[in-house]
């Protein structure tokens, strides 16, 4: 077992635990995104995978002693919010057109 | 011992727990709520790990902005009492066995690398080295982010005309 295992409680938390714990909400976002049928329940999905991979450049930015993770994370964070709000423009939209939110249900490309 | 671990065990614990709800929750509406829980523990994170400026700007863009936009779609889609606000969820197997997968692959690479010692001391102001890097060595990046906002506001507005 590594040394980095938070199983004895060393007197800091690693970086490895951040890592994991990063690695968890990924595998929950990318859950939700599989399995939800509203596309507003999708982009919470996506919501929750980006924002385990700013941990992750947080974490790594101050245990590197270097700026550009906490650079990248402002930029991460402005794009989420752009595609959020862009996302759910076209999920109003098609829901003016189309009368529904669930994603199974918008199959006009199926050939 | 110190608090630190015990601050970021109750973090985790918090995050993964509301993660889970969001991901599972019926109901639409509580799922954003549940969102809002785990974007700001996100935050705390964040504090834990001395960004304080990114810990504002998660709590105001992600919790404050993001959080209202989502609630303002679910009430334009849905009705807000009534059924239709229940969401059903499919295949809970093969999503559970595609993010299990990805878990454990993930799991392996990170718990196979060697770990790294206590993090550096801050040289400084953190706040103070990301705006200046941000017009300096990032300043190309910021710029091409301005354009990605113009696009964004020009989609949005384009989303938004009124039918004719």
């Amino acid at each position: 077992m590594p040394a980095s295992m938070p199983t004895a409680l060393p007197p800091y938390v690693p970086l490895h635990a951040y890592l994991v714990l990063a690695a968890v909400l990924f595998s929950i976002g990318l859950f939700g995104v599989v399995t939800r049928r509203n596309t507003i329940g999708i982009l919470l999905g996506i919501e929750l995978m980006l924002n385990s991979v700013n941990i992750n450049l947080v974490a790594f930015a101050r245990f590197s002693g270097d700026v550009a993770g906490l650079v990248f994370t402002v930029f991460t964070i402005s794009i989420t919010v752009a595609e959020v709000a862009l996302g759910l423009a076209l999920v109003i939209l098609i829901f003016r057109v189309r009368r529904t939110a669930v994603a199974d249900h918008l199959d006009l490309l199926r050939g | 011992m110190s608090l630190e671990p015990i601050t970021f065990a109750a973090l985790a614990v918090v995050l993964i727990g509301s993660a889970v709800a969001v991901v599972l929750t019926k109901n639409l509406f509580h799922s954003v709520l549940w969102l809002a829980l785990t974007l700001t523990g996100t935050a705390g994170i964040f504090l834990s790990l001395d960004a304080e400026f990114l810990a504002a700007v998660q709590l105001l863009l992600y919790a404050g902005g993001v959080v209202t936009i989502v609630v303002f779609a679910i009430v334009v889609t849905e009705r807000l009492v009534g059924d239709r606000i229940t969401q059903t969820s499919r295949q809970l197997v093969n999503g559970f066995i595609i993010s299990g997968a990805v878990l454990v692959g993930v799991l392996s690479f990170v718990l196979r690398s060697p770990a790294w010692g206590p993090r550096p001391p801050i040289a400084g102001d953190l706040t103070k080295a990301i705006g200046q890097s941000v017009l300096t060595r990032f300043v190309l990046p910021f710029e091409l982010l301005a354009i990605l906002f113009f696009a964004a506001l020009l989609g949005a507005i384009y989303f938004a005309r009124p039918d004719e």
